[in-house]
């Protein structure tokens, strides 16, 4: 069996040059905690990590773990309760146009055609109108949406509204990219081929992208990093370097460093239940309430 | 249409549908007022008189009660006398359909009694003006403060509690109030439209603007949008289309305070005219009046629906509709 730390010489050697290159984000014992009807919840504890230049960084977690507090953090949507956020040795303080984010609702302004929602950040920071509709009409083709740019956002897919919000992020040339579960919503095909997307346009430009999801699979193929937390409070459980080469394709699914990584991350995820907890009583329970309500001959099985 | 009738109810599915609905909606109270009107045993409680016979205070063209006249009619019976004849009649206040379609056409041809009055047109237009002064001067202040209520919850504490006791007082309460301060003419009446809608403006679309996703405007701030070009270039136009129908709504509410208003001070408007006919009798023209303030109100929302489509082809909610 593949041990998910064992890394092949070139894998290795790639995380090597990566660890050399600048720093661009360094979070620094960060603590959150807030006030709920429930009493003092806290969210994060004591994470700490660093991000390198043109690095794909994948969170992952349990749901509740503190995934989206940690990137709204990072976004300057919410504000810390201590700890550092530096962007490139800078403190974070309230969102700025250095780190572009991709929500996973969708938050397309629907009143501006694709276009006009892709101007909207140069416009924001004072570039005219033609300045702005160029540098929008480059990054619409980016996304390969040219034939769409006088749509509505109403007027088109889940994906396709993604990939506009994507570029509309870019289109800022912020120094990261913050996604917190862009493809959440999207089917399994469509996710699937905005993945790949995604890695195209990494792969193309100067971008740092810090990824939150909840899908293993995503993280594994897209990440150079994973961060796995650890929910109640979130804190960081390891940080996993993805064993599998580049470039990645769907046909690794199946390799021995991508079922190895699987495994390890399955194992943080969902740690084997303790037969005391509440959690296996709540299991014990389900499967002693089921009981037949129909013939026995008329089996499904 | 909403989501429970496209789930419930299949009659409101296909367009052909719907306009035979939207008619029938308007044929059916007509229908039930013809029948009341020309079928002579539905109600008819009084008795047109014709011929007053030996009945020395009936006179031609006089309405007498049901009753009253089968009396006089024995009466006259057994004293021999000539006989009264007349035919079953509705009260004066309820005119038949083309009484009231005739009046429609005539009010409008026929000059004032006096020769100083407005005619009927120059009465509506005089109504129109005093409601859209009246609306004007409240969504100048009620929208930029309710999209400001909606936005800063500080200012909402501060404000809504107030807007919410004083939106409880009947703006007729004023009229007096009003007469002291702007004088008899249009200053009350304005003001009376202003307090009735100004209250309820600025709590509606406080609401409306709170309801805005706050993922567009969290977008809007990671892209660098800060301080009041959040408010202009993301929340204005995020609530445009919800705003816009809002204000149709208050529109709709303008109205109805309207002849409260006009009755306050001098008369004026429309409300003058129907009180005039109603002091000389004149029912069909007083329905008339009452319908004409229907069609104008009902259809200049139509007016504005019809635009809001043209003018926010993003709005999904509308297309729907």
């Amino acid at each position: 069996m593949t041990n998910y730390l064992d890394q092949s010489p070139a894998v290795r050697e790639r995380f090597d040059r990566i660890k050399q290159r600048d720093v661009i984000l360094e979070v620094k014992h960060l603590h959150k905690r807030y006030q709920s009807p429930q009493g003092e919840t806290e969210a994060l504890r004591d994470i700490n990590f660093k991000v390198h230049r043109r690095e794909f960084v994948c969170v992952i977690g349990a749901s509740g773990c503190g995934k989206s507090t940690l990137i709204r953090t990072l976004a300057g949507l919410e504000k810390q309760t201590s700890g550092e956020v530096l962007l490139d040795g800078k403190p974070v303080e309230g969102p700025g146009r250095d780190r572009g984010m991709v929500f996973q609702g969708y938050s397309l302004f629907p009143w501006l055609t694709v276009k006009k929602n892709v101007m909207f950040g140069p416009q924001m920071s004072g570039f005219g109108f033609d300045a702005a509709e160029r540098d929008a009409r480059q990054w619409i083709d980016l996304v390969g949406l040219s034939k769409f740019e006088n749509s509505y956002p109403h007027q088109l897919s889940g994906g396709m509204r993604q990939r506009v919000a994507i570029a509309r992020a870019l289109v800022n040339q912020p120094r990261i990219l913050l996604m917190d579960e862009p493809f959440g919503a999207l089917d399994a095909q469509t996710r699937c081929k905005m993945q790949s997307h995604l890695l195209d346009i990494w792969r193309n430009i100067d971008i740092t992208v810090f990824f939150i999801t909840h899908d293993l699979d995503e993280a594994i193929y897209l990440a150079d990093r994973i961060l796995v937390l650890k929910p109640h409070p979130g804190e960081v459980q390891e940080i996993i370097e993805v064993p599998v080469p580049r470039p990645r394709s769907s046909e690794q699914f199946s390799s021995p460093e991508f079922v190895a990584t699987k495994k390890r991350l399955d194992d943080l995820i969902h740690p084997p239940v303790d037969p005391n907890s509440a959690e296996a009583h709540d299991d014990d329970t389900m499967k002693k309430s089921l009981f037949r309500m129909t013939d026995v001959m008329d089996s499904v099985e | 249409m909403n989501a429970i009738a496209r789930r419930i109810d299949f009659m409101s599915h296909s367009p052909g549908g719907r306009k035979l609905l939207t008619l029938t909606s308007f044929v059916l109270p007509i229908l039930v007022w013809c029948f009341v009107s020309y079928v002579p045993f539905v109600w008819h409680p009084k008795v047109l008189v014709e011929v007053p016979g030996g009945v020395d205070y009936f006179q031609p063209g006089m309405l007498v009660d049901k009753d009253e006249f089968a009396e006089q009619l024995k009466e006259m019976k057994t004293q021999g006398l000539a006989l009264p004849e007349g035919k079953p009649a509705n009260p004066i206040y309820l005119p038949a359909p083309h009484e009231v379609a005739k009046a429609l056409y005539t009010s409008f041809v026929t000059p004032p009694p006096q020769a100083d009055a407005p005619w009927l047109h120059q009465s509506l237009w005089h109504s129109i003006q005093v409601i859209f002064w009246g609306f004007v001067l409240s969504s100048i202040v009620g929208v930029p403060l309710g999209v400001l209520a909606g936005t800063y919850a500080t200012l909402a504490r501060l404000s809504e509690p107030f807007i919410e006791f004083f939106r409880y007082l009947p703006a007729p309460a004023f009229g007096a109030l009003a007469i002291a301060v702007l004088g008899i003419y249009d200053g009350p009446k304005i003001a009376i439209i202003f307090i009735g809608t100004f209250f309820q403006q600025v709590l509606i679309i406080a609401n409306t603007t709170r309801k805005l996703d706050g993922t567009i405007i969290e977008a809007a701030r990671t892209l660098g949008t800060r301080g009041l070009r959040l408010i202009t270039k993301v929340v204005v136009p995020g609530i445009l289309p919800d705003l816009y129908r809002d204000q149709r709504i208050l529109l709709g509410w303008a109205w109805t305070y309207l002849i409260v208003a006009e009755l306050i001070g001098t008369s004026s408007g429309i409300t003058l005219f129907i009180t005039q006919q109603a002091r000389y009798q004149h029912f069909d023209n007083v329905y008339a009046a009452i319908i004409i303030i229907g069609i104008i109100g009902f259809g200049s929302d139509l007016l504005l629906e019809k635009l809001g489509r043209k003018l926010f082809p993003w709005d999904q909610a509308q297309k729907r509709g």
